[in-house]
């Protein structure tokens, strides 16, 4: 299964079963396709400031 | 200038902010405190400082218990400058402390004051011996910035909780049993609304953590310490992140002829007749960040602007752009507003009010002055709308 990633900077967690659909991410989306100019839906960070969760 | 006792060893030196009016935009009516505390236990520790210009009524309150050079632990559990601004004047006069903060509070101290301090970096759970006692961290991550943190001293039951459950209150009292509670709670309601409000989630998993501790007092970084009403802020925190409202309705309007107003006034009726409580806002008389305080419970939020120029006033846009950033949720909108020919200031105003996700009621737009005819049938309507809410 493709791994939960968490924000660094506000502590959001996303979780590929669930997607962020509100911003066009469909469940079942994995961190690595979702595209480059998503951000995070609470704080505004770019991708590059996720980290995967063990 | 004078330290002032939790108990027989910790003490109160932070600063007070008597002529504060301006909290990057917040307006603060009563002034603020900055609130620091020193720990005299075998490691002499100093959480939080005080904004740069209050630095040496900070000092003066340490050098009465202990002399400020001899500290060896310095906490800084949020990197904004109201907390922050003293440490760089500290760290020089204190070179071999060490200074602990959490993961982005390294970070961001680093990137405001561009100096590679002796950081030692806690996370929640961990922990660090004082003497007798010790302090352990919980991060407030996001409540209200990334970096937030607060410690817990298990001995005395102490939760030192940075900006969580502060208010921004200039008084050289310190405890909630020696000020009218009442205004207490208004500013710590004030304070949620206008800082905390946006962070929900992360506040609930604050609150949470808080929950599984036995708490003697709360020590916020601004404002009164809550000691007899611990578990009533507590509660109040609870209703807050859980977005509870009451049956209360706020019309928040602006107007150039005056016929906005008459609208506001006619929706006005429809909640009196319904016995729902009702409050008026020309926002020419009143600061947004007021609003907010009674935006945070009140289920009913109405929002009024003519059309200027094909757009809404500049004051409406100011209200709702402030609103929207604090992201209130569960709430019923209402648009409304008067307009001459092109009219899109009420669709602009309601567009807003659906990006935050709330019920609408149906909008209400009005060509020049309504009559008195027109009035009784708006208040009718949104009377009868009310029904279906
Ligand atoms: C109440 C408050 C909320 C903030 N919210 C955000 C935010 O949502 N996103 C962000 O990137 N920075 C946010 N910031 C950080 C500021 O943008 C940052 O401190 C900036 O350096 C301030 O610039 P200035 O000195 O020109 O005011 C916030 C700051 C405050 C005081
Ligand atoms: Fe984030
Ligand atoms: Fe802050
Ligand atoms: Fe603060």
């Amino acid at each position: 299964m493709d791994k939960k990633y968490e924000c660094t900077v506000c502590g959001y967690i996303y979780d590929p079963k669930e997607g962020d659909p509100d911003n066009g991410i469909k469940a079942g989306t994995a961190f690595k396709d979702i595209p480059d100019d998503w951000v995070c839906p609470v704080c505004g960070a770019g991708k590059d400031q996720f980290e995967p969760v063990d | 200038m004078q330290p002032v006792a939790l108990n027989d060893f910790i003490y109160w030196v932070g600063a007070i902010d008597w002529d504060l009016r301006n909290f990057h935009g917040y307006m603060t009516q009563r002034g603020s405190t900055y609130n620091a505390y020193l720990i005299m236990d075998e490691k002499i520790t100093l959480i939080d400082t005080v904004k740069y210009y209050l630095y040496d009524e900070m000092i003066e309150r340490i050098s009465k218990v202990v002399d400020p050079s001899k500290i060896d632990i310095i906490i800084s559990n949020h990197v904004e400058m109201d907390h922050s601004g003293g440490l760089p004047r500290l760290m020089e006069l204190c070179p071999n402390a060490t200074l602990i903060t959490s993961p982005n509070g390294a970070k961001g101290l680093e990137t405001h004051y561009k100096k590679h301090w002796n950081y030692k970096i806690m996370k929640t759970g961990d922990s660090i011996q004082l003497g007798k006692t010790s302090l352990q961290f919980i991060l407030e991550q996001m409540v209200h910035w990334p970096d937030n943190m607060a410690c817990y001293m298990p001995q005395t039951k102490i939760l030192f909780s940075n900006d969580a459950f502060g208010q921004h209150l200039a008084t050289s009292e310190r405890f909630d049993s020696q000020y009218p509670l009442d205004i207490i709670m208004l500013e710590a309601k004030k304070y949620y609304a206008n800082i905390v409000l946006p962070y929900d989630t992360q506040t609930q998993k604050v609150l949470d953590a808080v929950s599984t501790l036995d708490i003697a007092m709360i020590a916020p970084s601004h404002g009164i310490i809550w000691k007899d009403h611990v578990g009533a802020i507590v509660t109040q925190y609870n209703n807050w992140a859980a977005n509870k409202t009451k049956e209360k309705a706020l019309i928040i309007y602006d107007t150039m002829w005056n016929s906005t107003k008459l609208i506001a006034h006619a929706i006005k009726n429809a909640f009196e007749q319904k016995h729902i409580p009702v409050q008026m806002y020309d926002l020419k008389t009143i600061h947004i960040s007021d609003i907010m305080t009674d935006v945070l419970d009140a289920k009913y939020i109405c929002v009024g602007s003519p059309t200027l120029n094909n757009n809404m006033l500049p004051t409406v846009a100011a209200f709702l752009t402030y609103c929207k950033g604090l992201a209130p949720k569960n709430r019923v909108g209402l648009a409304f507003g008067s307009y001459g020919w092109g009219g899109q200031s009420v669709a602009q105003v309601e567009a807003i009010l659906a990006e935050m996700g709330w019920k609408l009621l149906p909008a209400i737009k009005v060509n020049y002055v309504p009559d008195a005819q027109l009035l009784v049938t708006i208040a009718q309507q949104v009377f009868e709308n009310l029904h279906t809410m």
